[in-house]
């Protein structure tokens, strides 16, 4: 038997489920997420086992994780490591200096040190300036001692990457065997959002490695032998050595899981998903059984980057959604959250939410229903009616042609969304609907993505796609894939404006099935 | 409205950024990179005084400080910063003083900003006027040039140091010189060239720079009101909402050395059977309803402005960004009066782009299909 354990950590909640090879659910856990990663693992998996005495942990032989871990650390600026930048590209690039529009707080406490030095590239591969390695030298002593790791950022990395490779062979010459990020393998064409999306990489090493190690020591400590994954945010799976050395491709996973686990749970590859947690709902979509990615500029922790992340909107509606009765009616924004089994009227509290009014109109059965029985009929029609329509509006924007199109419910708030909305073909709520995101994390595949830019005076469009999907092939294959089952997921050319001469901007992201070790 | 001297402070840069981002039709690049350039130059020396081109004098002379090439490779080989000190000091040389103000060549895009940096550093004053209304892809197709401005010397300079001077016999032949001169120097030049204040003053399209930041200030404001934008930016620009909808396909190739192609938007709510197929090259040129997947009813064309906005907060979406499932409201904007006038369509309208229709106002267009609708 070759079991996966899925477990995603989540703000407000930890889930948990084992699959078998042909991914049947065998054991599931839920429970409201405790304060670190290792802690949640931990209850998770004694969750499991108390629910689910006859579960072989033994036979686990995959173990995925989806955490916040990384975002966390962001946000709240703790536990993160102390950077050096080495940006390449002098003499251009000193117009904009590294840092510029970071929150004060977050350059802080990273600490700022950043070096520019000569080199880096033009957009169809000729050097700009001979790399500057006596300057690199330099930076890297500079950093000596006030660094922890290190990201390394060339001007058009993306066509040529050889300056960043050298720059890192000379600061490891310098500083030892420490982190470095490259960004090439991080971003895309955009130097400044590329940039700070390797410092954040840089800067989430050690919280990586925490929960690596944290998701590492409680498999031990169970007995579980398996080998281990995170999730990413495109909704893939990263092998564990793959994701130490990009944590940041982490953040945002959650979303990512979900929709994965929707998707899986209906058997659908098109479909709006809609996600529906404590406080908020997250409204998303499938497209050939990956989450649409988001174009504009996304932003973590106040930095901006250029990462993929699944295209959402999220809406102030939850299970826990306070219905406000003064002269209006007033539904949201706040919520009571996870206090909603204390709060909620039907569990003896006194404030009036969402699912309070889900039970109520016989939508939903927790708690005690005749703590709602006198609710006044007109009220759970007006609320009704409010969510309905705010569903309905979402997703209408989120859909892509007029067709109705399949709706799958998920998460553990969906129970206060009505049987019909319009725009939707027809409106599912699978079984473990609760616990889509363990389930995301657990049957996702390794994917590997690459966006170049090709002169196509040097190679024809043809040869230049064909070197793309090769390369994107590689990637999902580093990632974790079975060489034999990848596919090219998305092809994406962009021709470079304004520019004679043909180059082109090509994306291919290629997703594989995990590679399963041959049984022993 | 009348431009007035004022002065230009760092918090209006990004509603200039933005409103100029509309106004740039699709192209002009991605003014972010130059929002910062320009922030980061006020911070350093104070705002920047924007003075009507009537205080200037006649025989001013006046720099047009732009950049040139492809957006995306400015978005990665970000500028050194000496650039237009290098190119403004080639002007002055060349015209034996000192210039005594900038101006913007395209209220489009990243050249709005471009100015400012220069104003900033300089000291110099920035001329409430651009050069074209909108963003235009090529050189000759500038109010000026209309006005038969003649062109003195352009320069062009890169990052590295590289400085260039083509002395061109008209505005058509300094555009395909720069083209190909740009690409070997990396794909992304600062240029400056001088005009003098008579010049500017009968052939500069006047106010844009204000407009901008009134247009991009209008949808700040929505946005931080939750009003809806269209209504705040139909208070400050003659916009003609066209459609609304998703966009369902994308289609672009390389040709002639610009991106070219079309998107497809399909319609939401009450106009869901319908589409309409916007055309481009870099900026959006003509848009048309499909009937049985073929172009038909025109709604408008270039030289109007077709501005493409994300239909939640009108923020502007370039060429470059558009892609499959964005949701969009395509707006029109009635072009300058220049652009109307028969040298301003022979450089400018739809049969120099490829299209064998003729130019109808877009307001006109407009009114047409509200009375059939009637």
């Amino acid at each position: 038997m070759n079991l996966r354990l899925g477990i995603d950590v989540g703000g407000t909640n930890t889930d948990a489920v084992v699959l078998d090879e042909r991914s049947h659910l065998l054991a599931r856990f839920k429970a409201p997420t405790s304060a670190d990663v290792s802690g949640g693992i931990r209850q998770a998996l004694r969750g499991l086992v108390a629910g689910h005495p006859e579960l072989d942990l033994g036979s686990i032989r995959y173990a995925m994780l989806g955490t916040t871990h990384c975002t966390n650390a962001i946000l709240e600026r703790r536990n993160l490591d102390r950077v050096g930048l080495i940006r390449v590209g002098a003499p251009a690039t000193l117009a904009i200096k590294p840092f510029v529009g970071w929150p004060a707080d977050l350059r802080a406490t990273i600490g700022g040190h950043y070096a520019i030095v000569e080199g880096g590239h033009e957009y169809d591969g000729r050097e700009i300036r001979p790399l500057d390695e006596r300057a690199v030298r330099e930076a890297a002593e500079s950093f000596r001692g006030e660094v922890d790791s290190v990201a390394v950022v060339s001007v058009f990395s993306p066509v040529d990457a050889s300056h960043e490779q050298r720059a890192g062979a000379i600061v490891r010459d310098v500083l030892g065997d420490l982190p470095i990020t490259y960004s090439d393998q991080i971003g895309s064409i955009g130097l400044l959002e590329r940039e700070n999306a390797s410092i954040l990489n840089a800067a989430v090493t050690t919280p990586a490695r925490v929960a690596a190690n944290g998701f590492a020591s409680a498999l031990e400590e169970h007995g579980i032998d398996a080998r281990m994954f995170f999730s990413q945010n495109d909704g893939t799976l990263m092998a564990l050595d793959y994701a130490t050395r990009y944590p940041i491709l982490t953040v945002a996973s959650g979303p990512a899981n979900s929709i994965r686990g929707a998707a899986f749970l209906s058997g659908l590859r098109h479909a709006i998903i809609v996600d529906v947690g404590g406080t908020s709902t997250d409204v998303g979509i499938l497209v050939n059984g990956f989450p649409r990615e988001s174009a504009i500029a996304v932003e973590i922790g106040g930095v901006r980057t250029n990462f993929r992340m699944p295209d959402l909107i999220s809406i102030a509606m939850g299970g826990g959604t306070r219905i406000h009765q003064n002269e209006e009616l007033r539904i949201g924004p706040d919520s009571v959250g996870y206090r909603i089994t204390e709060d909620a009227r039907v569990f003896g509290g006194s404030t009036l939410t969402l699912s309070d009014v889900a039970v109520a109109a016989g939508r939903a059965s927790m708690g005690d229903p005749d703590r709602v029985e006198g609710l006044d009929a007109k009220l759970v029609h007006d609320v009704t009616q409010w969510v309905r329509e705010t569903c309905e509006e979402t997703i209408d924007r989120m859909k892509t042609s007029a067709e109705p199109v399949p709706v799958v419910l998920v998460g553990g708030g969906s129970v206060v969304i009505p049987a019909e909305l319009a725009g939707a073909s027809e409106i599912l709520r699978p079984d473990h609907y609760d616990v889509a995101n363990a389930i995301g994390a657990a049957i996702a595949q390794c994917s590997g993505e690459i966006e170049r830019i090709f002169s196509l005076e040097e190679y024809s469009r043809a040869e230049a796609l064909e070197m793309a999907r090769q390369m994107a092939r590689a990637e999902a294959v580093k990632a974790g894939a079975d060489p034999a089952t990848v596919e090219i997921v998305d092809v994406h050319e962009v021709p470079l404006a304004y520019l004679p001469g043909n180059a082109t901007r090509i994306r291919v992201r290629a997703a594989g099935a995990l590679a399963v070790e041959a049984a022993s | 409205m009348t431009p007035y001297t004022r002065q230009l402070v760092a918090a209006e840069v990004d509603d200039l950024a933005i409103g100029s981002a509309l106004l740039g039709t699709g192209g002009g690049g991605d003014p972010h990179v130059g929002a910062l350039m320009a922030h980061e130059a006020i911070e350093r020396h104070g705002p920047v005084t924007v003075i009507p081109a009537s205080d200037l004098e006649s025989d001013a002379l006046v720099a047009i400080v732009s950049m040139s090439g492809a957006p995306t490779v400015m978005t990665e080989k970000i500028p050194n910063g000496g650039e237009i000190e290098r190119v403004l000091t080639r002007v002055a040389e060349a015209a034996g003083r000192r210039p005594d103000a900038v101006i913007s060549v395209e209220i489009g895009g990243m050249n709005s900003v471009i100015p400012v940096v220069a104003a900033a550093r300089t000291g110099l004053p920035l001329v409430d006027a651009d050069g074209m209304g909108r963003a235009f892809p090529e050189f000759q197709m500038t109010a000026f040039n209309v006005a038969g401005v003649r062109f003195g010397p352009r320069f062009v300079t890169d990052e590295k140091g590289n400085m260039l001077r083509i002395d061109g016999i008209d505005a058509g032949w300094i555009e395909r010189i720069n083209r190909r001169a740009l690409i070997a120097m990396g794909g992304s030049v600062i240029t400056a060239l001088g005009l003098s204040g008579d010049d500017v003053k009968r052939g500069a399209i006047h106010g844009t720079i204000s407009l901008a930041v009134q247009i991009g200030a209008a949808l700040r404001q929505a946005r931080r009101d939750g009003n809806p934008w269209l209504d705040r930016l139909l208070e400050v620009v003659s916009a003609i909402p066209l459609f609304t909808g998703k966009v369902t396909s994308v289609d672009r190739r390389t040709e002639g050395g610009f991106a070219r192609g079309y998107a497809v938007v399909a319609g939401l709510g009450t106009e869901a059977d319908q589409s309409i197929r916007i055309d481009f090259q870099n900026e959006h040129l003509i848009a048309r309803r499909l009937e049985r997947d073929e172009p038909a009813e025109i709604l408008i064309t270039t030289p109007d402005l077709i501005a493409v906005l994300d239909s939640e907060t009108g923020t502007p979406i370039t060429t470059e960004m558009l892609h499959y499932g964005q949701r969009v409201t395509v707006v029109g904007i009635p072009s300058q009066p220049v652009w109307r006038t028969p040298r301003g369509l022979e450089l400018a309208g739809p049969r120099y782009f490829g299209f064998d229709v003729d130019y109808v106002p877009v307001e006109v267009r407009a009114a047409a299909v509200r009375q059939s609708r009637a």
